[in-house]
């Protein structure tokens, strides 16, 4: 056959059994056991995709990523998506342009910008009601990129004022206490983006002339180059995104006149680049760090794709023109009960 | 109805003297107007001529009013046009180069416009909105935009105007001017546009 394991499912009374095969060894592996909604119900499908994910920890060692979604901006409008391209639901407002969608650690909230009044409005927004709230101290400035830090207290964004734009938090739990991060009168600095353990900041700035990807602890200290550059000669790196094991940060930079999405390894701070054809930007990581959705123009027209970083397999996620800034939700509620 | 008795007193008169001249011979007889039909008659006359004088000065006075108000109506026209022409040279947009956010020398110009109309104008309060093109990154471009607003803001704050009067947004690259995907959309894309947020109405020319 081929293959490693095999999958099967079947019905005992209203549980779902899924007993996974490891052929090699001829024996069972795991047998997961769920209580899944009727087909039609409105969770249905996600509780299968986590019924999924377990399956392939169960013969990976690793969950899967089928209890995903991607959060993305097309026509000035803010979309989710389950991560197999189905359920597409609009979930910004409908009369004001949004822009930068980020996920909250727990899954269960996502912030994003809008333009409203000449400024930028940071909103956070629960997944499940819709309820939005606008954060506390915007609507001041042109308010922008928001980053959710890993616990969930805190909100990393970029200002944009008259001296520039620079890199703020404010705590969100206790609408307080907002901390001016970087001070560039002569540059920009934007993009934030947590490592895992909510110790510390990569972003953007142009300080050395072009924007390029920093990294700071997250209160503010021991700013420095994060990932390295020849000056003169390396294009402007951005959208600095780093990934949910910790060990990378994935970025897009300028080569040769267009944009390709590069991969830093934080350990030796070596970069590699992963994309060559066409226009290749905004890389956003599953929860697994392995695969990549990024806005590509290789088909003709600007869309979402998945890359398999371990296989380099690229496919697109979406079949439809416009479709950027895509933002890829952490695994999504509880996993099912499961039996060893 | 003055006139109507006029005409009819002067006829009554015909055929009273016609009559008498028919029946026998007579003496000839000059015909002795009645004087109180004459003095009636030169009423009438008089108060048609008052009449008439009243209805002439009555269209003149019309028509000094309905040129007093058409040469309002055109003053207020050319004012609206001398305001429209302000608004036109305060709206016109400047731009940049690739990447760059400083103010154009060929552009220096039109900022000096709008400095001489900003003086003469002083409650007027305007907003200038950064834009990009769609080249650089989507979010790299909000800084962008911020840089390229507050240089136009900078050279009129350094030519005498007050920060306090220019409010300073950027939109990135999400509102092009022009859908294009080649240099002339992206030149004219990369832009400032400067709009009036108060004091707006009958602009003085500088």
């Amino acid at each position: 056959m081929g293959a490693d394991f095999a999958l099967d499912v079947t019905a005992a009374g209203d549980t779902t059994v899924a007993t996974l095969h490891d052929i090699a060894a001829a024996g069972i592996r795991r047998t997961v056991r769920a209580k899944l909604p009727r087909p039609g119900d409105p969770d249905f499908r996600q509780a299968v995709h986590r019924l999924a994910d377990q399956a392939l920890q169960a013969a990976l060692g690793t969950p899967g990523i089928a209890a995903t979604r991607i959060l993305f901006v097309k026509d000035g409008k803010v979309y989710q998506i389950d991560q197999d391209g189905a359920e597409q639901k609009l979930v910004s407002s409908t009369d004001r342009q949004a822009m930068s969608p980020a996920w909250g650690a727990d899954g269960q909230h996502f912030a994003y910008m809008e333009f409203q009044a000449g400024k930028g409005w940071l909103y956070l927004q629960e997944m499940a009601t819709g309820k939005r709230t606008a954060v506390s101290t915007t609507g001041t400035a042109l308010d922008f990129t928001p980053a959710f830090s890993p616990d969930g207290q805190t909100l990393a964004f970029s200002r944009a004022t008259e001296e520039g734009t620079d890199l703020y938090t404010i705590n969100i739990k206790n609408n307080c206490c907002l901390r001016r991060l970087t001070v560039g009168r002569f540059s920009d600095n934007l993009s934030p983006t947590f490592s895992p353990d909510g110790q510390r900041m990569a972003f953007v700035s142009t300080r050395p002339g072009l924007p390029q990807i920093y990294v700071m602890a997250a209160d503010g200290t021991d700013q420095q180059l994060f990932a390295p550059f020849d000056y003169g000669v390396t294009g402007a790196s951005n959208a600095p995104e780093w990934s949910p094991d910790g060990q990378s940060v994935a970025f897009h930079r300028d080569v040769a006149g267009t944009l390709q999405v590069f991969v830093l390894d934080v350990r030796t701070r070596t970069v590699r680049q992963l994309t060559s054809v066409g226009r290749n930007e905004d890389p956003t990581w599953a929860p697994d760090s392995r695969h990549l959705a990024f806005v590509s123009d290789r088909s003709g027209y600007r869309q979402l794709w998945i890359i398999d970083l371990d296989t380099g397999r690229i496919r697109p996620l979406l079949q439809q023109s416009g479709a950027r800034l895509p933002a890829w939700s952490p695994r999504l509620s509880e996993a099912p009960s499961s039996t060893p | 109805m003055k006139s109507v008795s006029l005409l009819l007193a002067l006829g009554l008169g015909a055929a009273v003297i016609a009559g008498a001249s028919c029946g026998g011979n007579p003496p000839p007889q000059t015909p002795v107007p009645n004087a109180d039909s004459a003095a009636a008659a030169e009423r009438a006359r008089q108060d048609s001529a008052a009449a008439a004088q009243a209805e002439r000065d009555r269209q003149a006075r019309a028509e000094a009013d309905r040129i007093a108000r058409q040469r309002e109506a055109d003053s207020i026209a050319a004012l609206a046009r001398g305001s429209e022409e302000v608004r036109n040279t305060l709206a016109a947009m400047i731009h940049f180069d690739l990447d760059k956010s400083n103010v154009r020398s060929d552009d220096m110009g039109m900022l000096d416009q709008k400095v001489a109309i900003l003086q003469a104008n002083p409650n007027l309060r305007i907003r200038i909105g950064g834009h990009c093109d769609e080249r650089g990154s989507d979010e790299y471009n909000l800084a962008l935009g911020n840089r390229r607003a507050q240089s136009a803001k900078q050279y009129l704050v350094s030519h005498g105007i007050d920060a306090s009067r220019i409010e300073t947004q950027s939109w990135g690259e999400e509102r092009p001017l022009v859908n294009g995907h080649d240099e002339s959309a992206w030149s004219q894309n990369r832009r400032d546009e400067f709009e009036v947020t108060s004091g707006g109405d009958n602009l003085r020319r500088p």
